[in-house]
């Protein structure tokens, strides 16, 4: 460990606060129709596409037409991105397909539609081996953007269900997309992506380069248009990366600064719209006691991954190296990390990328040491609510607070309250449904690829083992039902001999158990979360008493910080135990 | 119902036109204009022929002859190569063929792992064999035992084009290099102060050395091949 290390952790934290209070003024203004600075340029481009997509904005739609125009628009989605993967060779003519690659299988191109429509953006898939640039940017990219969008709205229809005084609308789907894209995602991608190319990333259209290599072995450079893609991966918190190596090759990631400027690109919109929650609930305090309650476990999750990398594994001291710090050298655990990133950037990157749903990686997370690989684990045990994915995080960690709302009700013997609204038994059914389907989708899942011949046919022999593979599997499952998509990724769902998809195959087992995963565990929170949000909107507000239980002060944190905590300790520390935590308490090798 | 079908297709096709034409489009042009050097991957020629990029890293290795045959041996498809003593080495690449920038992918080596630990003690070996001269002896003043080589230099890397080495990977090899080019070591070490990045805004990542360029500045001293 040294002194710049905890200091990148203690200065990411402070800038990502400070960054994320006038971001979340700015979320604010957009989802309650105030001006802001930028409108002269989007009011005209706005009203043309609702023109286009004949929607009246100003309809308020109840949860179930909310839900309906949501999932329509969602399937159609889906329909459009798998024929585009199906059909890769067919847009050859637009010239973006230099290497000539082949349409991908169908079993692989069920689980990579699956995965960038529920915002996972699990690849089963090498990008630069598999895909062309226009598979890249007309089918990957655009549902990079528009798995965002469906998670913020739902998120903001959530905040209006439980704020809302206006009867059942939650707002209009069509409305809160476009503004999403035009006035959110858009011009943040513009500026990032420039930055990322300004430090190195590439955007090109070129064929792969042929280098003669210094000492003339020769060597082929992938190209491609990168750097857009690479800026809404990292601010939807999709994860996908342009490359197989994702965030660690130079060209997505090029160096240190850019390093810490992704993760800030990360975590803003989570962050800030935590904040924009206690903006459009009229009590800030609100926003600031659940941004504690995440700020609390994330640095818990960030320096426990740092102490355990910075220590080194057993297969390193085995081997005899020594792995303090010395003079010029980072020590510590760097197998499967890259050297400008070093212990403490791989460490934080992991962390930013596991307690959201983004799942790009800047490191091989399955050579991190037992607990270090234990910390991306228990963020996905916690179900993404410690800041999560753009808008899913905050919608699920809404539920829990209407849990913990609940819990400390009964503790004080009153009827819980939520901001004025009763939370009354069909809420709670809803809350505990939205809440378990994602744990469970993941446990029956790792149950049954581990039990299955098929299943374990994914795993990589050559190099995991006994907890290792276990490890490998359990995390698939639970990346992708959490719709993270980082992967311990010697776990495969494609054979490939040679580039370009010829020849090669799913494995379909696989590729269809992990599709089915992500897009159960995605729509069906959703649902529930939309469910209580309707809910919750047509009932009356009642003012506080001196009874009312405070949801704004350290007290709520503590008890909300044990709920998620509990939540997830009881529903997968078995399943933990078998995995990482032996990795973590041996020093045996096997 | 119907009114929802229809605006979903609208909205999925102006969206795919908005957002993966338009605006990758507008993108590649601003950096194309602005940045253009690093939006077609920092290229490097030497002798007008293009020798890789500047953030990518290759390997630095020679084709191994067989003996008998007088051709290169393959393994897979692939040369075999052995490392070249005049020039810096990179990190260990889990590609295949080792820096493959066409195919990048994790090693995936697990923490408690006989192979991680086969695999790294293999590195440390090389590592140390590379730093000894034809006649057994070491470049590095009292010779390298396992506990002194980096971690950098024993562990895989994770894009396995990890274009940089630690300071002091670099160090270490600046006296094979000094020796076998007759090089004096200082002027190594001044070469190596000049190609160390630091770390981002002073705080971020590790300081690292661009092996590329440090091993292009030195056949500009010295002559190449």
């Amino acid at each position: 460990m040294t002194v710049t290390g905890w200091l990148t952790i203690c200065l990411f934290v402070a800038l990502l606060t400070l960054f994320a209070l006038p971001v979340s003024r700015y979320l604010a203004a957009v989802y309650t129709g105030e001006r802001t600075f930028v409108d002269p340029l989007f009011r005209g481009p706005e009203q043309f596409l609702y023109r286009l997509l004949r929607v009246d904005p100003e309809h308020g739609q109840d949860w179930k037409q909310y839900a309906r125009s949501l999932i329509i628009f969602s399937l159609a989605g889906w329909l459009v991105l798998y024929l585009l993967l199906r059909t890769q060779t067919l847009w050859d003519f637009t010239g973006l397909n230099p290497m000539h690659y082949h349409s991908g299988t169908w079993d692989v191109s069920f689980n990579t539609a699956s995965s960038f429509l529920t915002n996972t953006n699990w690849q089963y898939y090498g990008g630069e081996t598999t895909m062309s640039y226009f598979t890249q940017m007309a089918g990957l990219t655009v549902q990079n953007f528009l798995s965002a969008g469906v998670g913020i709205v739902v998120a903001i229809a959530l905040i209006r269900g439980i704020v809302g005084r206006s009867g059942k609308s939650l707002g209009n789907f069509w409305q809160d997309m476009v503004r999403t894209i035009l006035w959110v995602l858009t011009p943040m991608s513009m500026v990032i992506a420039v930055v990322l190319v300004w430090q190195g990333s590439i955007q090109n259209f070129s064929h792969y380069l042929t280098a003669d290599g210094l000492t003339g072995l020769g060597q082929q450079i992938a190209m491609g248009p990168v750097a857009s893609q690479e800026a809404i991966k990292l601010l939807g918190t999709n994860g996908g990366g342009f490359f197989n190596a994702n965030s660690a090759h130079p060209f997505e990631n090029p160096t240190a600064f850019t390093n810490f400027f992704e993760m800030l690109v990360v975590l803003i919109i989570p962050a800030a719209l935590v904040f924009t929650y206690g903006r459009m609930a009229g009590n800030r305090r609100q926003g600031y006691a659940i941004f504690a309650t995440m700020m609390v476990m994330f640095l818990g999750a960030a320096s426990v991954a740092y102490v355990a990398e910075a220590h080194g594994s057993p297969a390193q001291h085995a081997a005899g190296l020594n792995t303090h710090v010395i003079d010029g050298s980072s020590g510590g655990n760097l197998e499967g990390k890259e050297q400008r990133f070093g212990i403490a950037g791989s460490a934080l990157f992991d962390t930013v990328t596991t307690v959201t749903s983004c799942g790009a990686v800047n490191s091989a997370i399955e050579s991190y040491t037992g607990i270090g690989g234990a910390v991306p684990f228990a963020n996905l045990s916690a179900s993404e609510v410690i800041f999560g994915g753009v808008g899913t995080g905050l919608y699920s960690i809404l539920l829990y607070v209407l849990l913990a709302v609940f819990l400390g009700g009964l503790m004080v013997g009153r009827t819980p309250e939520y901001l004025g609204k009763k939370i009354e038994a069909r809420e709670i059914k809803l809350v505990s449904l939205g809440i378990l389907i994602t744990p469970l989708t993941a446990l029956f899942a790792t149950a049954l690829a581990t039990a299955s011949k098929a299943g374990r046919a994914s795993i990589d022999t050559a190099i995991a083992h006994g907890p290792q593979a276990f490890s490998e599997t359990f995390y698939a499952y639970l990346s992708q039902a959490n719709n993270n998509g980082s992967a311990f990724a010697g776990y495969t769902g494609y054979i490939q001999p040679n580039a370009g998809n010829l020849g090669a195959h799913g494995i379909t087992f696989a590729d269809l158990l992990g599709g089915f995963d992500m897009l159960f565990a995605r729509y069906a929170p959703i649902l529930f979360a939309l469910a209580v949000a309707g809910s919750l909107a047509g009932k009356r507000v009642s003012p506080a008493g001196l009874g009312t239980m405070r949801t704004d002060n350290p007290t709520f944190v503590v008890l909300l910080i044990g709920v998620i905590v509990l939540i997830g300790a009881l529903t997968f520390f078995p399943a933990l135990l078998l995995g990482p935590i032996v990795q973590g308490l041996t020093g045996h090798l096997y | 119902m119907k009114r929802d079908v229809i605006t979903s297709v609208i909205g999925i096709i102006v969206f795919t036109l908005f957002c993966g034409i338009v605006y990758p489009l507008f993108i590649t042009g601003v950096s194309q204009v602005a940045f253009a050097g690093n939006a077609n991957g920092q290229k490097i020629y030497a002798n007008g022929k293009l020798v890789g990029s500047k953030i990518i890293g290759q390997e630095f290795a020679d084709p191994v002859i067989n003996k008998k045959t007088g051709k290169v041996e393959m393994s897979d498809g692939n040369p075999v190569t052995t490392p070249d003593p005049r020039y810096f080495q990179t990190r260990p690449s889990g590609t295949t063929p080792p820096d493959n920038a066409a195919g990048t992918e994790f090693a995936n080596y697990g923490p408690n792992s006989i192979v991680t630990e086969a695999a790294i003690a293999a590195n440390i070996q090389a590592y140390i064999a590379l730093d000894k001269a034809r006649n057994g002896t070491p470049y590095y003043p009292g010779g390298l035992t396992p506990g002194k080589v980096p971690v950098d230099a024993a562990d895989t890397s994770a894009s396995g084009i990890d274009p940089d080495i630690s300071v002091r990977n670099a160090d270490i090899q600046a006296y094979r290099i000094a020796a076998v080019r007759h090089l004096p070591l200082s002027t190594v070490d001044k070469l190596i102060s000049q190609y160390t990045a630091g770390r981002g805004l002073g705080f971020s990542g590790e300081p690292g050395v661009d092996v590329l360029e440090i091993n292009l500045a030195l056949n500009r001293l010295t002559g190449g091949s």
